[in-house]
């Protein structure tokens, strides 16, 4: 029968069955410091060990600072929860990047670049942008504490079989639209909710012309569509990417694995419970208005009247009939799992060339991990936005969860290239408008919302 | 975990839809390592507002919420926070994905009604009127009448019986992963490499 690739990713990975569920194997795990401290301690409670240590690695990213990293962290909570972290992981036999080493960085981009994601694997981590490793072709989901704690104990994790949807996006992307584009257009269209339940694959033209970094924005935010799981069928640029990455294979196991890989495409005849195409040359850059990140329009529009916004826009003080160019920023922030890679970087460090950060506008860099940094400073984009008046920081999630001492005061305004606009996600009373990387570049220097497309080279 | 079969009382009514996970337990009380004693920060952000129906002095064990209730991150500490303010059970239309599942693991139980019926439910609880959550016999009754739930056999067993997911798979399971690792080993050489 003819298989969809979530389909092929299942069946493969299928130890029991039960009651319409499945128990499936989880091939790899990462952790962090905010999500495993109680998953570790449910394990002390059973007496428990964990069953295979070498497919978990750990790193510390959500609550570290983004500055004097030489230093002990100031922050006295967040110095013991990464501490804990580091005893932990010694305690249990589990690999842990330290925050001084080449390797840290956000577990959604180190996974991938150590060439630890891998297509055809299941892969989990206590965090739900887990879902961007699904670009590689790896069946990856969020989990909670708890199921953190069984999969290290048991390497395995009972799971329903979600439906599946496909998002086809035809034709190519206009200049200055990316794949942040694609997916708040997506997200706009069927709602925060309205993938619940689902898998969602993304194909077509515009999808098989982005870079793995492209199809990584796209699959971290299928989570705001409320799927866990977003994936696209690994291709020439995914094996391209992983070859001679520090952890994939190598030799005759590289060329077995790829002859697997090749054979993770959804069928072309399998059905899909949901299709949905956009046309992806139509797309206009996107921004967020509300505190949702479905409350989103394309440049050239102005918000709705709609009832079911009243309190999003009052928390954001806009009205309906405003249009989002010209809405003025106190903040810009470039970073985050969601568009913190390379790629991202360059496209910022595009549009700036020679250009300087308005006055009264904080805007900051935070690499997604150390070899983004290190990569991004070999270029010379950190001279490059230094020069522009923007902060360079140290790797971490930074104002994407402000946990650090990244944070916004109320009343704040941030243009940001994060995941999320929730109330208070920067920072208490503090308001995001998510947007590509290259539109905050742009609204950095403006002072204000503005058309990326008609920033002038 | 603790067993839950029936939860009858006063309900609070939440009706605003897609309350996220960092409403619910806003993000920079993460770093707080524990998971015991987390409904201190429950709705932190919320509290002060006027006429926010939940506060630390919670004594109702059922939450009525808007739909998409608990979207967001996959952070454990919004059931834990909810469920330290004694709330067991959560009624909405829908809820975000991870938080439905997580709220099993810790004994507490989500149920998905339509928007109708959650919303007889909110004029209930509003009123001050008693709700009754049966999980044996999967109803939820209210001002006369009695609402059938669905959910999944395993996940009624588990709470019934109060079951540890993990534990359950250890008794259960072991031959079945070992037998599943040596079928990979060979199928999958490269996923068993020494160093990963
Ligand atoms: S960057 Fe943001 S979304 Fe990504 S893992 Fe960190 S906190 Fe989560």
């Amino acid at each position: 029968m003819a298989r969809t690739l979530y389909g092929k990713l299942w069946d493969t990975h299928v130890v029991a069955e039960a009651d319409g569920k499945a128990l499936l194997y989880i091939d790899r795990h990462l952790l962090h410091e905010v999500s495993t401290p109680q998953s570790f301690e449910a394990l002390r409670e059973d007496g428990l060990t964990v069953r295979r240590p070498e497919t978990q690695l750990a790193v510390a990213d959500h609550s570290v600072p983004t500055h004097d990293r030489d230093k002990p962290i100031d922050d006295r909570q967040a110095a013991a929860q990464v501490a804990l972290l580091e005893r932990n992981c010694a305690a249990f036999g589990i690999e842990y990047l330290p925050l001084a080493g080449n390797d840290q960085g956000i577990v959604h981009v180190i996974g991938p670049e150590l060439g630890f994601t891998l297509p055809g694997i299941t892969l989990v981590c206590g965090d739900s942008h887990t879902s961007t490793h699904g670009a590689f072709g790896a069946l990856a989901f969020g989990i909670g504490a708890s199921e953190c704690g069984t999969v290290m104990a048991t390497q395995t994790l009972w799971q329903a079989r979600a439906r599946t949807m496909r998002v086809t996006f035809t034709g190519r992307l206009a200049p200055g639209v990316s794949a942040k584009d694609m997916a708040l257009a997506f997200i706009g269209e069927v709602g925060a909710s309205g993938a619940v339940g689902h898998a969602v694959e993304y194909a077509g033209e515009a999808v098989a012309a982005l870079s793995m970094e492209g199809r990584m924005t796209l699959c971290n935010m299928t989570i705001e569509a409320g799927a866990r799981t977003g994936l696209v069928a690994p291709d020439e640029t995914t094996f391209a990417y992983l070859r001679d990455r520090p952890r994939a294979p190598r030799g005759e196991q590289w060329d077995a694995a790829v002859a697997f890989w090749r054979t993770l495409a959804s069928d072309a005849d399998a059905a899909f419970d949901r299709e949905i195409v956009i046309a992806a040359d139509g797309i206009a850059p996107h921004v967020t208005f509300g505190t949702s990140p479905d409350q989103v329009v394309p440049l050239g529009t102005v918000l709705p009247a709609d009832a079911r916004f009243d309190r999003a826009l009052h928390y954001m003080d806009l009205r309906p009939g405003d249009a989002m160019e010209g809405v003025p920023i106190d903040h810009a922030f470039i970073g985050s799992c969601t568009n913190g890679r390379l790629e991202d970087l360059r496209a910022a460090a595009a549009v700036i060339r020679g250009r300087h950060v308005a006055d009264g506008v904080r805007a900051l860099v935070v690499p997604g991990s150390m070899r983004v940094k290190a990569a991004a400073e070999a270029e010379g984009l950190d001279r490059l936005f230094v020069a522009a008046g923007f902060e360079w920081r140290e790797p971490g999630c930074s104002l994407c969860v402000a946990m650090n001492d990244d944070r916004l005061p109320p009343g704040a305004r941030c243009a940001s290239t994060s995941n999320r606009n929730f109330e208070g996600r920067q920072g208490a009373g503090a308001r995001t408008h998510l947007m590509s990387p290259a539109m905050v570049a742009a609204a950095a220097l403006a002072g204000r919302i503005v058309d990326v497309r008609q920033v002038a080279r | 975990m603790k067993p839950l079969s029936t939860v009858t009382g006063q309900a609070i009514s939440l009706r605003e839809a897609d309350v996220d996970t960092d409403i619910i337990y806003p993000a920079r009380f993460l770093l707080v390592t524990e998971k015991k004693g987390l409904g201190a920060y429950a709705f932190a952000d919320r509290r002060a507002t006027p006429g926010f129906p939940i506060g630390e002095d919670n004594d109702r064990g059922i939450l009525i919420a808007g739909p998409n209730f608990g979207c967001g991150s996959s952070r454990e500490q919004a059931p834990w926070a909810i469920g330290d303010l004694g709330i067991r059970v959560v009624i909405a239309e829908s809820f975000g994905e991870i938080f439905y599942g997580n709220c099993f693991r810790n004994g507490m139980l989500p149920i998905r009604l339509d928007a109708a019926q959650v919303a007889a439910l909110h004029d209930v609880a509003e009123a001050g009127g008693t709700i009754d959550v049966d999980l044996a016999a999967r109803t939820v009754s209210a001002a006369g009448d009695v609402l059938p739930f669905d959910i999944a056999d395993d996940r009624r067993e588990a709470l019934l019986n109060g079951w540890n997911d993990t534990l359950r798979i250890l008794a259960l399971h072991q031959d079945d992963v070992s037998r599943f690792e040596a079928a990979q080993r060979r199928a999958a050489p490269w996923l068993w490499t020494a160093r990963i």
